[in-house]
């Protein structure tokens, strides 16, 4: 599957690991349920350094739609919110 | 739904607005290549933007920077004329600098990160735009085969994802740098008016009183080289102005006691009035 890392770039990740990432998803959606912010920047990280060890990076003239996007690493807990609730911010028109 | 799953159905909505413009897939995959020209302009204008915030910041900690140097010299001065109070005033300002200095630091620091990442976003996105530039080609020629058309969908909605991507990474780095532009701007401005109390004003405090200093000492030397000509023979000039201003002298002194008097019998009623 192609999981993309926001402000970085798209890896391929071999679909065994795609348990592993949901695993990851959940925590990370946890964190934001709770509102926790020291958990959210734990498992963002978590999220991003995995995809990076076991994805390989998707070369330049392959364009696929990604499966999983991993927010920017550095994003806070709020930002992520609004990025799901669809802001403006993500439009490439910007 | 985890969030990673959530954001690219997010991200893909935003892309699937692209392909609906064109009727044929062929003319989406030139669609979307004119969008990927702008969106390449787009984040080349955000590096510069970003670049800009930088200097301005390097400008202003130079500014600061020269400031501190002279309120040095001037506890250095200070010193040298005795005057500790003064010298220790101009280094507890200076080190009001410093902390404003080691403030401006950390965001010259946060600003060139965006930069080296919107640089590196710029980097990639160009490459990527130079590869479809020449796959659309071939894929307009294989549309014909099912099969293509399926790639062609992937490969627009694979780079619009990726103007997505930089898109969301210049808002960021406008977003970093608009609050700190404000800043600066309030810096600048303080900078300019001199209306900084703590820095600019108090550096000019302190060059007044070293001025004055100065100034005293010289009119002390002066003082002394005159008495030093007077004793040894005035010219006549200064014996001549001396003397017209002599009858000022007695004619002014009764006039002054007359409001001394005034003043004992006003003294006199205040006394007299409870408080």
């Amino acid at each position: 599957m192609i999981v993309r890392i926001l402000g970085e770039g798209q890896y391929s990740v071999p679909d065994k690991h795609r348990s592993e990432m949901e695993a990851l998803d959940n925590t990370l959606l946890e964190a934001i349920d709770a509102g926790d912010e020291a958990a959210f920047e734990v498992a963002l990280g978590a999220a991003a350094a995995e995809v990076r060890r076991v994805g390989t990076d998707l070369p330049d003239d392959e364009f696929y739609p990604s499966d999983l996007v991993v927010p920017f690493e550095d994003a806070t807990l709020s930002e992520t919110k609004e990025l799901l609730a669809g802001g403006s911010a993500g439009d490439g028109d910007q | 739904m985890g969030v990673m799953k959530r954001l690219s159905g997010i991200v893909q909505a935003k892309t699937n607005k692209l392909l609906d413009k064109a009727e044929d897939p062929r003319e989406s995959l030139d669609l979307s290549y004119q969008k990927q020209l702008e969106s390449l302009q787009k984040v080349r204008r955000s590096v510069a933007d970003v670049t800009t915030a930088k200097k301005r910041i390097e400008l202003q900690a130079g500014q600061l920077q020269q400031q501190a140097d002279k309120l040095q010299q001037q506890a250095k001065a200070a010193l040298t004329q005795d005057n500790e109070d003064l010298a220790r005033e101009a280094l507890s300002r200076r080190a009001a600098l410093a902390e404003q200095l080691t403030d401006l630091s950390a965001q010259h620091q946060q600003v060139a990160d965006q930069e080296t990442k919107l640089i590196a976003t710029a980097q990639k996105l160009q490459s990527q735009v130079d590869s479809f530039r020449t796959k659309k080609e071939t894929m307009k020629a294989t549309y014909t085969a099912a099969e293509a058309q399926t790639k062609i969908g992937e490969a627009v909605s694979g780079i619009s994802e990726s103007m997505g991507d930089a898109g969301m990474s210049m808002q960021r780095a406008q977003d970093k740098i608009d609050s700190m532009q404000a800043r600066a701007g309030a810096m600048d401005e303080l900078l300019a008016s001199g209306a900084l109390t703590d820095l600019t004003q108090p550096v000019d405090d302190i060059q007044a009183q070293l001025n004055q200093l100065s100034t005293t000492s010289a009119v002390d030397n002066e003082l002394a080289a005159l008495k030093a000509e007077v004793g040894a023979g005035a010219p006549a000039g200064e014996l001549s102005s001396g003397a017209s201003a002599a009858p000022g002298a007695p004619a002014g002194a009764p006039a002054a006691a007359q409001p001394a008097a005034d003043q004992s019998g006003s003294t006199g009623g205040t006394e007299g009035t409870p408080s």
